[in-house]
């Protein structure tokens, strides 16, 4: 299958980009060194181009009922221009992906909402919500609009004087996870002020054809998913289909530590297992961890205990730019997540002496 | 993008470079062993070397060692076979080192040649330029 192009696919390869397969698309992964970048949005700003995460756009009468069943969070909660995180799960409470949930201005009365899948899964995404509706008989129109939007994030302690300053509202009254209608350049963009990076910034949704003059505004370090993946771990943030995935990875939110995006006093699929899973306490649990001994953690490496026994896999794993160690996610049975635990993780056949840390390995927003 | 291939050394397709760098008190001199500015651009940031110690031998065509990057892990192949007689133990607390200046200080191992005649079956600069181009 020949790969999906973000709309500036030639404009990164003209500023000398290196590319990547990721989730089906041809994006770009470094634009001058993954060091670099990551350093640029910790002490400054940096721009992503993020046009691969899906776009589904959700409508009607029945809207709300819909989205809420079909993701763990509590949609009624966000009033226009919330956004919120959720897990899509299925009924064994097992994370299949998940996705940022914006509210937007109503249409025609009715409540709307755009979600961001992950890179690759807008598609069943868009066909699990038209059967979930056609089942249950719901009034609401499902789009999938990927192909319509390129999305840029911009992040660092800069961004928000970078974003204010091109457009033509008041973007920095926007709290975090608030969004708004911004005018950049003549175009209207969904802007929120949300990321991947544990910094401040905004992520922009802006029409594909406009994709070049909406980047173009933006005079700052471009960065590619080399440096999104490295500052996110350091972030303690989760990639789907790595620290989690619904076949080769199956974990509830609880293991994954994000049981705060669980509202279980909402009806969704999934939910009762869930309210098991809970009172049952997770076995297993997503931890971050430092290499005490010098290497490099990735992921699929085994974790050992001290006796050397293999009680867990590294999820995430890289060399920390900005704390300048081996740092990584990973699962361990729960008498092993205490922050200050010492375990192994197993590079290339040797024990490398690791301590469990908390995260964000970092200070976030 | 054109990378830096000097030409006064000899490479091979696993981009690893052999120099045959002479000194005072061994005629036959020693062959330093490095990675390309190809490599190391292909590479990114790297941020670990390991190597092997002083005394250890290398054959020729078979792993001596592993570099890392923030985003890749790539084994090292030796250019030559012989006998370690000094490692570059500056790459340790920088590796970046293989980054700024992959054919000068970035260098990694010194190795006693056992076989003279691997050295000349390396691919020339010219060749290895055609392999990168």
């Amino acid at each position: 299958m020949p790969l999906q192009t973000p709309p500036l696919r030639g404009i990164h390869d003209e500023r000398g980009a290196k590319f990547t397969e990721f989730g089906g698309w041809d994006m770009p992964v470094e634009f001058d060194s993954i060091q670099a970048e990551h350093e640029a949005v910790r002490d400054a700003v940096g721009i992503f181009d993020v046009s691969h995460m899906g776009q589904i756009h959700v409508t009607g009468p029945d809207a709300t009922t819909l989205m809420q069943r079909l993701t763990s969070n509590d949609v009624t909660r966000l009033g226009v221009g919330d956004s919120q995180y959720a897990v899509l799960t299925d009924e064994e409470g097992i994370i299949i992906d998940d996705t940022v949930i914006y509210r937007l201005p109503d249409e025609d009365g009715d409540p709307t909402y755009l979600f961001v899948p992950n890179a690759g899964t807008d598609e069943e995404t868009h066909e699990r919500w038209i059967n979930y509706r056609n089942e249950f008989d719901l009034e609401a129109t499902v789009d999938n609009r990927t192909d319509e939007y390129a999305m840029f994030a911009v992040q660092g302690p800069d961004a928000a004087e970078l974003v204010a300053a091109v457009a033509d509202e008041s973007v920095t009254d926007l709290n975090r996870f608030q969004a708004m209608t911004a005018t950049i350049d003549g175009i209207e963009c969904w802007t929120a002020r949300t990321g991947y990076t544990g910094e401040d910034g905004f992520e922009l949704i802006a029409p594909w054809e406009d994709a070049e003059r909406i980047w173009s505004q933006f005079e700052c370090q471009p960065c590619g998913l080399g440096a999104r993946d490295t500052l996110r771990i350091e972030a303690g943030l989760l990639l789907s289909g790595q620290d989690f995935d619904h076949e080769s990875n199956p974990r509830t939110p609880y293991e994954a530590g994000i049981g705060f995006t669980v509202a279980l006093d909402t009806e969704f699929v999934g939910r009762d297992a869930l309210d098991r899973a809970r009172e049952d306490g997770a076995e297993e649990e997503l931890v971050g961890f430092q290499l005490i001994d010098r290497g490099v953690p990735r992921h699929g490496y085994d974790i050992t205990n001290t006796d050397d026994r293999v009680i867990g896999t590294v999820t995430s794993g890289t060399m920390s730019p900005t704390v300048d160690q081996p740092i990584g996610l990973g699962y361990v049975p729960s008498e092993y997540a205490e922050p200050g635990t010492t375990l192994n993780v197993v590079v290339r056949g040797r024990s490398k002496k690791t301590r469990v840390e908390p995260t964000p390995f970092i200070d976030t927003v | 993008m054109s990378f830096d291939i000097p030409d006064d050394r000899r490479y091979q397709d696993s981009h690893e470079w052999a120099l045959e760098t002479e000194t005072e008190t061994d005629a036959d001199g020693r062959i330093r062993i490095g990675i390309s500015d190809f490599a190391q651009d292909e590479l990114g940031d790297v941020v670990f070397v390991e190597l092997p110690d002083e005394g250890e031998d290398i054959s020729r065509g078979s792993e001596f060692g592993v570099i890392e990057s923030i985003k890749a892990v790539s084994d090292l192949y030796a250019p030559v076979s012989g006998e370690v007689v000094a490692v570059n133990d500056d790459l340790f607390d920088a590796p970046e080192l293989v980054n700024d200046d992959p054919f000068g200080d970035g260098w990694m191992l010194e190795v006693d040649a056992a076989d003279a005649d691997e050295l000349d079956a390396l691919l020339s600069a010219n060749e290895y330029e055609e392999q990168v181009a």
